[in-house]
C-alpha cells in the first residue's frame, strides 16, 4: 500500500517545490543589497554641466538624502521620472541624481526635455561610482540617513507605492529622531 | 501582417540603439604581467557573475557592466590583490549572488548537504528494496515443490 502512495506523495512534493521555485524566480531581480545598513561608498564627483564644481559623500552629512542611479541611455529611467517629480515636489527629501555611464549633452539634453526632479546632478561618466554601490541595473535608488548609512535600496523603476511605503516613512523616521 | 512588422523591426531597432547608445569605454587588450596572472584573471571570470545577464559569468558576458568589472579585476589583480581579496572586493558590492560558487555558510548548509542527505536517503530507499525482494526470492523456490 505504502509504496503505492509514495510515489504519488514524490510527485506532488515536485509539484509543489516547481511551483514555489516559480515564485521565487521573480525575485532575483531584487536581490538583498549587501550595503544596507552600511556607510555611503565614498565619492567626489563633478557636478553635472558645472565644470570645476564637485560634491562628495561628506558634504551630504546631516540630512537625508535619495541617491537615484539613472542614464539618458535607461529607458526604465524615463518610465519612473514622474515618480521622481512628485516625490521632489513633496520637498521631504534631498534628491541625488546620479548620472552614470552618460555624456554631459545627452544627460543634460535628457533633464531639459523631461524636467529637473534633482537638487543636485552628479556624473559618474566611467560608472566606477556605480561599482561601489553595486549598481548592475538602472535605475537604482538609494536612501541614506543623516549619518550617511544606506538604509534602503529600490531596484528598478521606483513606483509611487515603493515612495509612500518604504521612502517617506524612513524619512519621517529619521527627523523624529529615531 | 506588413505594419505588424515594421512595427516589430522598429522596435527592435529602438531597444537596440538605447543600448548602443551606453557608453563604453576604449576597449584596450588586457597585458598581464605573467602567464600565471593571466590564467587567475581567467580563472577569476569564471566564477564570477555577471549580474546583468545573472546566468552568465563575467568571461561569457558582453554587458557593458561585465566589461567594467573584468577591467575591475584585471586592475586589482595587477596591483597585487589576492583572489579571496578580489572576491570580497565583489561580495562587498554585489552580495554572495556574485559568486558562481556559494561560500558555506549557516544559509547555504541546506544547499551544501541535500546532495548528500538525498544521496543517503536514496541508498537507504535502495536497500530496503532489495532486501524486500531478495526475501521474495528465497520463499519462492521453497513453493514450488508443494505446488
Amino acid at each position: 500500500m505504502i509504496s503505492r502512495i509514495l510515489p504519488l506523495l514524490g510527485f506532488i512534493l515536485l509539484v509543489v517545490l516547481l511551483f514555489v521555485g516559480l515564485n521565487i524566480a521573480d525575485r532575483k531581480t531584487n536581490l538583498p543589497s549587501p550595503l544596507i545598513d552600511k556607510p555611503v561608498p565614498a565619492f567626489d564627483l563633478p557636478v553635472l554641466a558645472s565644470p570645476g564644481q564637485k560634491m562628495s559623500r561628506e558634504s551630504l552629512l546631516g540630512k537625508p538624502y535619495l541617491v537615484n542611479f539613472w542614464g539618458s541611455w535607461c529607458i526604465t529611467c524615463r518610465a519612473e521620472h514622474p515618480v521622481v517629480t512628485e516625490l521632489a515636489k513633496l520637498n521631504a527629501v534631498y534628491i541625488v541624481g546620479m548620472n552614470f555611464r552618460d555624456e554631459t549633452e545627452d544627460a543634460v539634453a535628457w533633464l531639459k526635455k523631461w524636467g529637473n526632479p534633482y537638487d543636485v546632478s552628479l556624473t559618474d561618466f566611467d560608472g566606477r561610482v556605480s561599482i561601489d554601490f553595486g549598481v548592475y541595473a538602472a535605475p537604482e535608488t538609494f536612501l541614506v540617513d543623516p549619518s550617511g548609512t544606506i538604509v534602503f535600496k529600490h531596484l528598478g523603476e521606483l513606483t509611487w507605492e515603493v515612495v509612500e511605503n518604504e521612502i517617506l516613512p524612513r524619512v519621517a523616521n529619521m527627523e523624529s529622531g529615531s | 501582417m506588413k505594419l505588424s512588422k515594421i512595427f516589430i523591426l522598429v522596435l527592435t531597432l529602438t531597444l537596440s540603439a538605447s543600448v548602443l547608445a551606453q557608453r563604453s569605454p576604449v576597449q584596450e587588450p588586457m597585458v598581464f604581467q605573467s602567464q600565471q596572472q593571466e590564467e587567475r584573471f581567467n580563472q577569476l571570470a569564471r566564477e564570477l557573475r555577471c549580474l546583468v545577464c545573472q546566468n552568465q559569468n563575467l568571461a561569457d558576458s558582453d554587458a557593458q557592466l561585465a566589461h567594467d568589472l573584468r577591467a575591475e579585476v584585471h586592475e586589482m589583480l595587477v596591483a597585487g590583490k589576492s583572489d579571496d581579496e578580489i572576491k570580497t572586493f565583489m561580495v562587498d558590492r554585489y552580495g554572495d549572488f556574485v559568486l558562481y560558487r556559494p561560500p558555506v555558510q549557516e544559509n547555504t548548509y541546506l544547499l551544501w548537504l541535500a546532495p548528500l542527505v538525498l544521496l543517503l536517503g536514496g541508498a537507504f530507499i535502495l536497500r530496503v528494496i532489495i532486501k524486500k525482494r531478495a526475501a521474495l526470492l528465497v520463499t519462492v523456490p521453497n513453493d514450488e515443490p508443494g505446488n
